[in-house]
């Protein structure tokens, strides 16, 4: 079993309002040095097979057609072997 | 003929009745609502894809409703050249469901706006649009999303072929930044596909058919609509 982790960016020409607005925050509180703020989504689960190839092909797919829009969206994505949910969990609460 | 509309019901979704309402009690033409999880449009003759916050709108506003069940078989009607016209949350989704081309953003000012605006009529020669005798109609918005964005080629393309079909304007039709209320590029409130059968807006029609609202342009996209049919 693999832990997949996926981060889902918008793309740099693509306007960010929420960035935007938060480094607005962020010169309010002094941070003059913090530019370029960029708020994307991180998604994390579970894929259940042993075979890596199938994993990465899975959440492939999954990224292109649900987690992120093309269009306007870029991912990324990481596999981590696991034994099996109920450990990861375990060693996260640790 | 009467054409009889049918009106998807997605989780979410929260302006399903006032479109049922609309063309059926103010304007009196036929309505059935169809349920996201069927796969069968009834016969309908134009499909509404409502506002509303269609499965939470989470991930991406319409990214999860475009694979619901019923939205299969609404594609393929707009294939075949059938009449779908999706508003507000309807219009998302028809951007996920790759009909329309583009993408939606967040508002400009990040904020939820609610309001009455003026639209300038840019294509008076489509389904939607051929009864509307004005320059501009009065109808309101109600979004948090409505940023319309898309790259420059696909943009062009749009002009080349009249797709955009509603600006943002002055009430005499004057179209600038000024009178834009989301930030949507070019001040683009609805366009259509090529083939011209299937249009997406962002304001709301609807609520704007009923005299007891005291505005009625919105009544005449859906009398062009049931023109088509006669």
């Amino acid at each position: 079993m693999f832990k997949a982790t996926v981060i889902v960016k918008r793309r740099p020409k693509i306007l960010d309002p929420q960035g935007k607005a938060v480094e607005q925050g962020a010169k309010l509180l002094g941070f003059n040095n913090v530019n370029n703020t960029r708020i994307g989504k991180y998604i994390e689960f579970f894929v259940e097979t042993d075979d890596l190839k199938a994993a990465e092909k899975e959440v492939k797919e999954y990224s292109e057609k649900l987690l992120s829009n093309p269009i306007m969206e870029d991912f990324e994505f990481t596999l981590v072997e696991v034994s099996s949910p109920k450990t990861e969990v375990k060693i996260a609460r640790e | 003929m009467k054409p009889k509309f049918g009106v998807v019901v997605f989780p979410g979704s929260n302006c399903d009745y006032d479109a049922y309402y609309s063309v059926k009690k103010v304007l009196g033409f036929n309505a059935e609502f169809l349920w996201h999880k069927e796969k069968d449009l009834k016969g309908c003759d134009v499909i509404i894809l409502p506002g509303g916050f269609s499965y939470g709108d989470y991930l991406r506003t319409g990214a999860i409703a475009k694979f619901s069940p019923i939205l299969e078989k609404v594609v393929s009607f707009a294939e075949n050249g059938g009449i779908v016209f999706g508003i507000c949350n309807g219009f998302q989704i028809l951007l996920e469901t790759g009909l329309l081309p583009g993408i939606m953003l967040q508002n400009e000012s990040l904020k939820f706006v609610c309001k009455d605006i003026y639209l300038k009529v840019e294509n008076k020669g489509t389904v939607f649009t051929s009864g509307i005798k004005k320059e501009t109609i009065k109808i309101p918005i109600k979004h948090g999303e409505g940023n319309y964005y898309t790259d420059e080629v696909t943009l062009n393309e749009m002009i080349k072929n009249h797709q955009i079909i509603f600006t943002y304007s002055s009430s005499d039709g004057h179209v600038s930044k000024k009178y834009n209320p989301n930030g949507s590029l070019k001040n683009i409130a609805g366009i259509s596909n090529k083939r011209m059968n299937v249009m997406g807006m962002m304001p709301h029609p609807e609520n704007a058919c009923d005299p007891i609202l005291r505005k009625t342009d919105g009544a005449m996209i859906f009398k062009s609509i049931a023109k088509h049919f006669n």
